[in-house]
């Protein structure tokens, strides 16, 4: 078959993801980005400068992990960079893990170059990262347009997958009242969400663009503090709640 | 049936010794939560506050107390309390809690160097005693040992030899004093020494000789009972009795022994027929019950012996290894879990999490969902479990078998083990480079090979030479192993465990190997890369320089992970071709508890480019930083290496990972942590040690120790109180993989 041999960028594996997706997943880091998210912690999978993988080769890495996928919906997880990038890889991979009955979640921002309905048809879950709710703001923490996202979201909304919200706190930017309704008011336009998540900004990734010799833009912005995180979450349900 | 029995299911039991059989016709399997278990009695607390005190006292002085008068002995000592009027379970190894005793048995030398770390001096008696009169083992093993094990032992190639301490790993079946009483198996040990008749050839004679000590151990048990106030002759008639009994027998082998680890079996399924029967009654409470699972617990928690500074730094931490074994299946796959499984963890919330007794859970597909939950959340509250395949185990020992130590199966009462300690697969690595020469000390310790002289290693060659030597290195190891053990049963036999045995045991010859995943690598560089070593004047290559890139063990990679299990077969096969003494079956293990940080220290640098004198990875475990693929990658490369045809003394893994990188949720993690175990176990593996902390928690104990006294961490094969490490050991501890992710 065809699909065995095509072959895709992937920064690295990771075995034994737990925060990205239901149960214990094996992580796929797709090398490639057209966003430049000022609060990006894995700007090293911004160019498409990974190792090249033969989809037989991902697939079997990713056998050998199988058994431990049985419960609460474990599989797969593509992330990255942006998997929508790679769009034939991508496809030809998801179309043997479902051979193998294998669960797929799709971490994305949803800018890719197209065939989303294809893609969404083979996935199980999509993880969707709003980088900012409203498109200026957008425009100048990702250096894009929000217009790719939201054409994204029109075939997500027409595929009924299930979705998890994902949405990085930084502080000084997300954690204000006005930003938590305009999100809200945002993500009254996803059908099917069945999770939101809060991940509050970390400094974790900034060695990577000191290694990387990329200016950080955010080197001076502070943590943001995981009580405050989830006190913030608490208060943006109860305004969704109001709306 | 006796009237001890009454409402007990006949079975094979009745007629003969068969404890096994006695649980498979009586226990109550329990498929619910955790919901039942109540907290501490004021009795326990009392009990527990005092211990406290006393545990507190004892860190401060590393030995609250020695028993320099008496030798240990079964029945040498007053009866000893902790809090009289409030001990629902009695009995002290010597007249006080945390005593310790004078066990000269093993070696005088090693007592005087005990006694003077602590500034205490012998009694003249036993003193001129163990010097003129009586030898002891470690004088035994002296006068036989070869020269090859005695270069091979001073220079590290061999360590921590039980030759100079009790051997320990030996489970006697405790339970059978609760279910028969004394008199019975006294009456059966007559039988089986008369059963031993002519021609009296020297295995016969052996063997008679150990049977009568056995008998008079029995009666020296029942006699330390009594000291305590109570008549052990006939079967235990209720559940605080059987408790009590059991705890006797397990009493009496610590008070004659040594043993670096000196288990307590399993007996959670024992128990609770015990308690079911009486609660069934209306003679107890559920909180009686725990009282006396709290109380027995305490007990085995204040068990100390007397070591030596260097033993210390070998087995850091005063570990007895009182491992007990929970959990599992019969061999009809239906659950052992009973209410008394989640009683004995639950003592790691009543009283605090603690490093013993060694709680180990039979892991299996089959054991119920509430059990799997219930073991993974005392795992991320606790860190005091570590988990063992039941499914690759339950096969070649029944459903009636224990751990010894950290890894080690034996069917309770039925096999006994010559514990072996372990050989370093790095050095002898190194040696086949360097021509039998030692890298650190220079002398020649092994006759017959050249120095590799290549300027870039050439893989055939080495691999060659590596297996040449590990056949000789089999030969010494062996040869060590029975003049140790022959010495041993000699000097310093086990009378009280033994008694607790059938007459005709089988005995495994417990074999040992450090520094796997350090010759992995070595051997793969060499394979993949280029390793180029610099040599010294004398020729011995004190370093290695690596070119290029090369698969390394933990990353699930098929080329290098089949190079370590090339290396424990070859190694296992050559053990198997050398006779051992009393007819043992050799097995291999591959462990090093914290030992990995003692080899390592004696080792050179290796041609994977770990340099001279950084210690091992534990046990199975990749090298720290190494495994580059996350966790299941790594738990991958440990489950290749073979269990049931290879490894049969176990397969140790220690897994660390910190709590957010589990789940966001308490009940994510829980339910992450046993798809983690099922899949794991489901390929074969054999031991996993589970450690849910953070690196700054750690980091934080190492320099603020009063901070965080409970503070227990599993550290291959046993749990450990972090202050009671090293320096040393605890920066090894937090330089290790810890699975996290951002």
């Amino acid at each position: 078959m065809k699909e065995f041999n095509m072959t895709g960028f992937i920064d690295s594996i990771e075995t034994f993801g737990l925060v990205d997706g239901p149960g214990i997943r094996s992580v796929l880091f797709f090398s490639g980005c057209a966003l430049r998210c000022k609060f990006c912690h894995n700007p090293e999978m911004w160019k498409k400068t990974g190792k090249e993988y033969s989809v037989d080769d991902v697939l079997k890495l990713i056998l050998k992990s199988k058994p431990y996928f049985k419960r609460n919906n474990g599989g797969v997880t593509f992330s990255g960079g942006e998997p929508l990038l790679q769009v034939d890889f991508l496809i030809g991979l998801s179309r043997l893990l479902k051979q193998e009955n294998i669960h797929i979640a799709l971490d994305t921002a949803g800018v890719g170059i197209g065939r989303y309905e294809e893609i969404l048809n083979l996935v199980d879950l999509v993880l969707f990262d709003v980088k900012y709710a409203e498109k200026n703001g957008y425009k100048k923490l990702t250096g894009n347009e929000i217009f790719e996202s939201e054409k994204f979201i029109d075939c997500l909304n027409q595929s009924s997958k299930p979705v998890w919200i994902r949405q990085v706190i930084v502080p000084g930017l997300m954690d204000n009242e006005d930003y938590l309704k305009q999100l809200a008011v945002y993500l009254k336009k996803i059908k099917n969400i069945e999770k939101i998540e809060f991940l509050p900004f970390h400094h974790l990734g900034f060695s990577k663009y000191d290694a990387l010799g990329i200016s950080n833009p955010f080197v001076d912005v502070q943590e943001m503090d995981k009580l405050d995180c989830e006190n913030l979450y608490q208060r943006f349900l109860e305004i969704r709640d109001q709306l | 049936m006796r009237e001890e029995w009454n409402l007990f299911q006949d079975g094979i039991w009745t007629k003969e010794i068969n404890v096994s059989d006695f649980i498979l016709n009586n226990y109550k399997k329990y498929d619910g939560t955790e919901e039942f278990l109540v907290g501490t009695t004021d009795k326990t607390k009392s009990v527990w506050n005092k211990c406290t005190s006393l545990l507190k006292e004892e860190l401060e002085k590393k030995v609250l107390d020695i028993d320099t008068e008496h030798m240990s002995a079964i029945d040498a000592f007053e009866a000893g309390y902790i809090n009289e009027q409030d001990d629902v379970i009695v009995g002290l190894q010597t007249d006080a809690p945390l005593k310790r005793s004078v066990n000269p048995y093993g070696g005088i030398r090693m007592v005087y160097q005990e006694l003077d770390a602590y500034g205490y001096k012998l009694n003249e008696h036993v003193d001129t005693y163990f010097n003129k009169y009586r030898k002891t083992h470690n004088q035994g093993v002296f006068d036989a040992y070869p020269t090859s094990v005695k270069k091979a032992r001073h220079v590290g190639l061999l360590t921590g030899l039980p030759d100079a301490y009790g051997r320990g790993r030996i489970i006697g079946d405790y339970r059978r004093i609760a279910l028969y009483g004394i008199d019975f198996l006294i009456e059966q040990k007559k039988k089986d020494f008369e059963a031993l008749d002519s021609p009296m050839t020297e295995k016969t004679i052996q063997l008679k000789e150990d049977v009568s000590g056995q008998i008079r151990a029995l009666e020296e048990i029942k006699s330390m009972a009594k000291r305590y106030g109570f008549d052990i002759s006939n079967p235990a008639k209720n559940a605080r009795e059987a408790v009590q009994w059991t705890y006797f027998g397990y009493l009496a082998a610590v008070k004659e022994n040594n043993g670096a680890a000196m288990s307590l079996g399993r007996v959670d399924a024992f128990f609770d027929i015990y308690f079911e029967r009486d609660l069934k009654a209306g003679f107890i409470t559920e909180s009686e019950i725990q009282e006396i699972i709290d109380q027995f617990v305490i007990k085995l928690r204040l068990v100390r012996h007397l070591r030596t500074p260097d033993y210390d730094e070998l087995f850091s931490g005063d570990p007895t290894w009182v491992t007990a074994s929970i959990g599992g299946v019969t061999e009809q796959n239906e659950s052992l879990v009973t209410k008394t499984s989640y009683r004995i963890l639950h003592t790691l919330t009543n009283l605090d999490p603690a490093p013993e007794p060694n709680m180990t859970v039979l892991w299996s597909e089959y054991l119920p969902e509430t059990f799997k939950k219930y073991c993974a959340r005392m795992s991320i509250e606790t860190d005091a479990i570590q988990y063992e395949n039941d499914d690759i185990m339950r096969p070649l020992y029944g459903s009636d078998y224990a751990i010894a130590c950290c890894v080690s199966a034996m069917r309770i009462g039925r096999d006994m083990q010559f514990f072996g300690a372990r050989c370093n697969l790095v050095k002898a690595l190194l040696y086949s480079i360097n021509g039998g020469v030692d890298e650190v000390k220079n002398d020649l310790v092994i006759e017959g090979f050249d120095k590799n002289t290549d300027e870039i290693l050439d893989y055939d060659k080495v691999h060659d030479a590596y297996f040449k030597m590990l056949e000789k290195v089999a030969t010494i190891y062996s040869d060590a192993m029975n003049v140790i053990h022959y010495m041993h049963d000699k000097y310093a036999y086990e009378y009280s465990q033994m008694a607790l045995h059938d007459t005709v045991v089988r005995r495994l010859m417990a074999y040992g190997v450090a520094g796997l995943s350090v010759v992995a690598d070595s051997l793969s560089a060499i394979k993949y890369a280029k390793v180029r070593p610099v040599r010294n004047e004398l020729g011995i290559a004190v370093d290695f320089l690596i070119e290029g890139e090369f698969p390394k063990y933990g990353n699930d990679d098929d080329r290098v992970d089949s190079l370590a299990k090339e290396v424990l077969e070859k190694f296992y096969h050559e053990l198997q071709s050398h006779a051992c003494y009393r007819e043992a079956v050799p097995t291999l293990s591959v462990l090093t508890i914290t030992s990995n940080v003692v080899y390592g220290s004696k080792t050179g640098s290796s041609p994977d480019g770990r340099k001279k004198g950084e210690p091992f990875a534990p046990g199975a475990n990749p090298m720290h930083g190494r495994d580059m693929s996350g966790a299941i990658a790594a738990l991958n490369s440990v489950a290749k290496l073979d269990y049931t045809s290879c490894c049969r003394d176990g397969i140790s893994n220690t897994f660390s990972i910190i709590p957010s990188s589990l789940g966001h949720s308490k009940e994510e993690q829980i339910e992450n942590l046993v798809s983690l175990l099922d899949g794991y176990f489901i390929q074969n593996a054999h031991h996993l040690n589970v450690n849910v902390l953070n690196r700054e928690t750690l980091i934080d104990a190492m320099n603020n120790p009063s901070k965080y006294p409970l503070l227990t961490i599993r550290v291959s094969g046993y749990a450990v109180r972090f202050n009671r490490l090293t320096r040393k050991q605890q920066e090894e501890v937090i330089s290790r993989t810890f699975h996290e992710r951002i």
